[in-house]
């Protein structure tokens, strides 16, 4: 009989939890849009009346704003990691800037649609899906500029340091997935589809 | 033997004084402890599993014989919706993420979950997801008036649920109620990965560890891809039916199809998010009872592995009639018959840790031996509705609810029952009744049988599921009343086992540490285990750490590979 | 194949007879031709026939596995129980795991999937891509809520809830093809003598066929859950010969019956809501919502077989359809009972 074996020596490291955690988010994530892209590419040209994929204006500059604040982002985490706050706290700024960029284009995009292309949620299988799909991104770009915000809050009151980088860098794994999901619904929406 | 303590720092006694009852209350609500989540959960499901048990009774009342008028068809299609969901969703669920929360930080000698608050708000969510659904009992207004459940049937076809056939609310209640719970579950096992990757005490190869979590593990990879693709079908249900949306709407060029396909690619794995853990928990009794280490440990998770992404592709068996090409159906009897192979290798390796072993029939064993046997059945009859043109015949019927039901009730109800006799001393202290363990175990095998073999025959004679009554002259009457009585002595067995857990709960012989003599660390610490699990961080060597303390002179890791 | 598949076929219902002697109507079930019990066990036609061959052999296959899988279980529990207190002290030998046996185990299974897959890939072939005759009847079948429409574009017929198809015979092979539509949810067209079911879908059209050997009276009902009275979505397929079949089609074919003495009715037929949803050719009356009722005589049921057709039971169906059937669509019309004796001597023309 001997108590359990101790091995003070090795070596034991595990992955992150947060990552781990952020990742499983993702996939799950994926399964939910996976769902919706194959639902508006399967009704691509199947909706019986009403206005078509056509009236479409490819948003270029949006998502060069959404694309490049990925690179922001990771602008800011390599900031946090050394520690200058400063210039974390502004490329920050940046990425959320361009996220609302992002945002307020497509409320002038949805603007136009609605307004001028008559084209609503329940106008045809087009409207239904395409409302949907990017409306789901758009929410989570919201959902995600509502966690940048709240980092921005605490760094602003002085309570990020070079400690928070690594849960800094969750959340921004988030952010990475948003822009990730964008070039999929770009692809679909605004070239396959059109 | 039971008695017998380990020289393991962290057995401590957790007894403390006993608190007002609203301080109780008040300590299980605020609670972020794994240990206390996971009683919640099973607590919640064994709940639900009474409700939808009655649910069952009343069903096999009313079916007992012909023509008859127990309830009326708008109650009866309630019921056969309601029991489906709420066995699904608020039984196999939350049973098999309570026992997730329970043991697997005490088996990877952790101190709690990865991630303790998301834990909690995913219970109440799951919780409040539950209450939710069936709340429509009183709240939902539907197109009979006052009070309206849900009535689609759990696989909610489109277009039954679009607005204009299934008006007022009770289809709402059903797509949020779920759409909540599903969240819960999605936390739940993003908890149970980060968990099982990130906490593991030191020595614990992912190798090393018991493949209880290791099952734990692809189950809950395999729940957020198959929880998520429902979510977001329900909100395209929600969309057509808030926002005057398309996606189903097959008037407006959508196609129901679509749902079918988005409900089953849930709806397939589902089955195996629910069975693995039933494995799980297979896998960790039988070798205890037959005194033997598991055969084939790396087969056991590789299969696993192989059985969650294999059943990723076979969602489309459960639409061999509604009209796929040829080919698109002979991709998934085959698709579907692949899952075969490791599930045998399973039976297999479970038979081998069996034999040459001293098999011990304790109540937990005897529920894994109940289990292997018409887990077998149940497989069998699953080959042969994979069988597309049989299936042809077979889909639908009862025939069809025989084979599930061997596969929910045979296989992970059985699993969960020994599940309960087996880790019920570790979570209270106190041994469940043997003798009572016996009868209900007899007494409820017995009524499965007679209930679920006979729904076989009925089902080759042509009896179509969820119908509420049938034609006396269609030679199913007999049939129907033999299901019936034995769903009646299965609820005997179950209300024994009621009795069992709360007779045993005050007056239980004390349990000890480590009753069955077992192998994994949960049995290294107290019964019940302190909030902290363990005092000191356990170290472990291979995969049955107890096992070394036990035979020092023989240790497993010397022959692990 | 008829003729060698049948005998095989007759000694093995022999032996399914013997084996579940206490299943009630066993020997029914198993018997050749039309009868009550609509089972899957006692095949008309081809498809029914190819996939009760191939259950068969799935059944003997799996059969096999589960007597030597279970025969294994059962062994081992006996061989290695724990035989007393003091034999139980004592650890067995460990055992973790061979490779080869488990390759030995693997291999097995993949065998079995590979032969159970091709026969199963070749039936489904057989049966989803038979050639179509060009003899083939063709019939369209409507789902609703919760009744059937048959429609023979050919023959210029409308009917519902009873479908009549003609014998397949040796001499004169004839087989009918289904079109499978719906007018509003699910329903699936299951009749287990006459084959697997097919599903009806709206915006999406199916097909299957037939080819009964066998003249008679066949049941099945709607086998997808379709809403609140699924259960009473009953199917007669009626299986004529060739003589009784044209005989059918000859009356069919025939506008609705013009009887003066019952002209009172059939103003109220013409002047009620009866016409919004029913049709009875040769009237004014050209409802599609529900069955038409021009030949209504001409069959056994009413409200899809949950009722007989005899005029009690109309003038019940009239006053009020939920006596019958709980949640049928058909609103209880609100007529005095003077009406209803029209009413009713009017349809019972209707031959």
């Amino acid at each position: 009989m001997s108590t359990l074996p101790i091995f003070a020596d090795e070596s034991w490291r595990l992955p992150s939890r947060g990552r781990v955690g952020m990742f499983s988010l993702i996939i799950g994530e994926s399964g939910i849009f996976t769902i919706f892209v194959v639902a508006y590419i399967y009704y691509i040209g199947r909706s019986v009346s009403g206005p078509t994929p056509q009236i479409l204006e490819v948003p270029i500059f949006n998502s060069i704003c959404l694309l490049s604040s990925s690179l922001t982002i990771v602008l800011a985490e390599h900031a946090i990691q050394h520690g200058l706050l400063k210039r974390f706290a502004l490329w920050w700024a940046l990425t959320m800037a361009l996220g609302i960029e992002f945002l307020a284009g497509t409320a002038i995009e949805w603007r136009k649609l609605i307004f001028e292309d008559h084209l609503t949620i329940r106008t045809n299988l087009f409207g239904t899906t395409f409302y949907s799909l990017v409306g789901l991104h758009a929410t989570h770009v919201l959902v995600g500029l509502v966690g940048l915000t709240l980092v921005m809050i605490f760094t602003l009151a002085g309570r990020v340091n070079q400690g928070h980088a690594g849960r800094i860098q969750v959340l921004a794994l988030y952010w990475h997935f948003v822009d990730a999901v964008w070039v999929v619904v770009f692809t679909v929406v605004y070239i396959v589809g059109k | 033997m039971a008695d017998q303590t380990f020289p393991i720092p962290g057995a401590v006694d957790a007894t403390r004084p006993r608190a007002g009852l609203l301080e109780w209350l008040h300590s299980w609500v605020v609670t972020v402890d794994h240990k206390k989540l996971g009683i919640l959960y099973i607590v919640y499901a064994i709940f639900f599993l009474l409700v939808a048990g009655a649910e069952a009774m009343a069903i096999r009342i009313q079916l007992a014989i012909p023509h008859n008028h127990f309830v009326s068809p708008e109650v009866y299609n309630e019921l056969f919706t309601m029991h489906g969901t709420t066995m699904v969703f608020l039984v196999g669920m939350p049973i098999l993420f309570g026992f997730a929360n329970y043991l697997v930080p005490l088996m990877i000698g952790a101190r709690d979950m990865a991630f303790p608050r998301l834990n909690a708000f995913s219970f109440w969510l799951t919780a409040f997801g539950g209450l939710m659904l069936y709340f429509s009992f009183i709240g939902g207004f539907g197109s009979y008036g006052v009070g309206n459940a849900p009535d689609v049937g759990w696989f909610a076809y489109a277009p039954l649920t679009a607005r204009a056939f299934s008006p007022g609310h009770s289809t709402d209640y059903w797509a949020l109620s779920l759409i909540v719970s599903g969240f819960g579950t999605l936390g739940t096992a993003i908890n149970i990965i980060a968990t099982a990757l990130s906490m593991r005490c030191k020595g614990m190869t992912l190798m090393r560890m018991p493949l209880f979590v290791w099952l734990l593990l692809v189950v809950s990879g395999m729940t957020l891809v198959t929880i998520t693709p429902l979510t977001a079908a329900q909100v395209m249900l929600l969309i057509d039916r808030y926002l005057g949306g398309h996606f189903f709407d097959a008037q407006a060029g959508g196609s129901p199809i679509v749902w079918l396909h988005f409900f089953w690619i849930f709806g397939h794995p589902e089955v195996y998010v629910l069975v693995l853990p039933a494995f799980a928990i297979a896998n960790e009794i039988i070798p205890v009872f037959s005194r033997k280490a598991i055969f084939g440990y790396p087969a056991m998770v590789a299969a696993s592995v192989g059985i969650g992404f294999v059943s990723m592709t076979v969602w489309a068996h459960h639409m061999f009639t509604v009209g796929m090409t040829a080919v698109g159906n002979a991709f998934f009897v085959l698709s579907t018959m692949l899952v075969g192979i490791p599930t045998g290798i399973k039976i297999f390796n479970w038979l081998a840790t069996l034999w040459g072993g001293k098999i011990r029939f304790a109540t937990p064993m005897l529920f894994c031996i109940g289990f292997l046997f018409q887990f077998l059945i149940a497989g069998l009859t699953g080959i042969m509705l994979s069988v597309a043109p049989w299936n042809w015949q077979l889909h639908n019927s009862y025939f069809v609810i025989a084979h599930f039901h061997y596969v929910l009730v045979g296989a992970i109800v059985f699993c969960i029952f020994a599940a309960i006799y087996y880790w019920y001393p570790k979570a209270t202290g106190r041994m469940l009744s043997e003798t009572l363990g016996k009868w209900h175990f007899w007494v409820f095998l017995i009524g499965f049988h007679i209930t679920f073999d006979t729904m076989h025959f009925v089902g080759l004679l042509g009896m179509p599921r969820s119908i509420f009554t049938y034609e006396p002259d269609r030679g199913w009457n007999t049939l129907n009343f033999i299901i019936s009585c034995g769903g009646f002595v299965q609820a005997v067995g179950v209300l024994i086992f009621a009795w069992n857990l709360v007779y045993s709960y005050r007056r239980g012989k004390a349990a000890g540490n480590d009753p069955w003599d077992a192998w994994t660390l949960e049995w290294s610490t107290s019964s019940p285990p302190p909030d902290y699990n363990f005092a000191v961080d356990p170290v472990v060597r291979s995969r049955r750490p107890l096992w070394d303390i036990k035979h020092p002179q023989d240790p497993d890791w010397k022959y692990e590979r | 194949m008829s003729m060698q598949q049948r005998r095989p076929l007759a000694s093995i219902r022999f032996w399914l007879t013997l084996i579940f002697p206490s299943c009630p109507g066993a020997s029914s079930a198993l018997a050749q031709g039309p009868q009550s019990t609509p089972s899957t066990l006692a095949p008309v036609t081809t498809p029914a026939h190819e996939i009760f061959g191939l259950s068969l052999f799935v059944l003997l296959i799996t059969g096999t596995i589960f007597v030597v899988v279970g025969g294994l279980l059962a062994y081992a529990l006996i061989k290695f129980r724990a035989r007393n207190d003091e034999d139980a002290q004592h650890e067995p030998a460990q055992v973790y795991g061979s490779l080869q046996v488990e390759l030995a185990w693997t291999v097995i299974p993949v065998l079995i999937v590979v032969v159970l897959f091709l026969t199963t890939a070749r039936i489904i072939f057989a049966i989803q891509d038979a050639p179509r005759p060009k003899s083939a009847l063709e019939v369209t079948v409507v789902g609703h809520q919760f009744w059937w429409e048959f429609r023979y574009p050919t023959l210029g017929i409308v009917t519902a809830n009873e479908l009549h198809i003609p014998v397949s015979s040796g001499r004169q092979p004839t087989s009918t093809y289904l079109k499978l539509l719906s007018a509003d949810v699910d329903h699936s067209f299951w009749v287990p003598q006459l084959g697997g079911k097919t599903d009806l879908i709206p915006n999406h059209p199916n097909e299957m066929w037939l080819d009964p050997r066998t003249p008679g009276l066949y049941l099945g009902q709607c086998a997808q859950f379709c809403g609140v009275e699924h259960a009473k979505m009953l199917l007669r397929v009626y299986v004529d010969t060739p003589q009784q079949f044209d005989a059918w089609v000859k009356n069919q074919q025939k506008p609705g019956a013009q009887d003066a003495a019952v002209a009172a009715g059939r103003r109220i037929f013409e002047t009620e809501a009866c016409m919004n949803c029913h049709t009875v050719t040769g009237t004014a009356a050209k409802g599609t919502f529900g069955p038409d009722l021009t030949h209504l005589m001409s069959r056994a049921t009413i409200a899809s077989g949950a009722a007989d057709n005899t005029p009690a039971n109309l003038r019940a169906w009239i006053r009020d359809p939920n006596q019958f059937k709980p949640g049928a669509l058909m609103p209880a019309m609100q007529l005095s009972d003077q009406q209803i004796d029209q009413l009713v001597a009017y349809l019972t023309t209707l031959h």
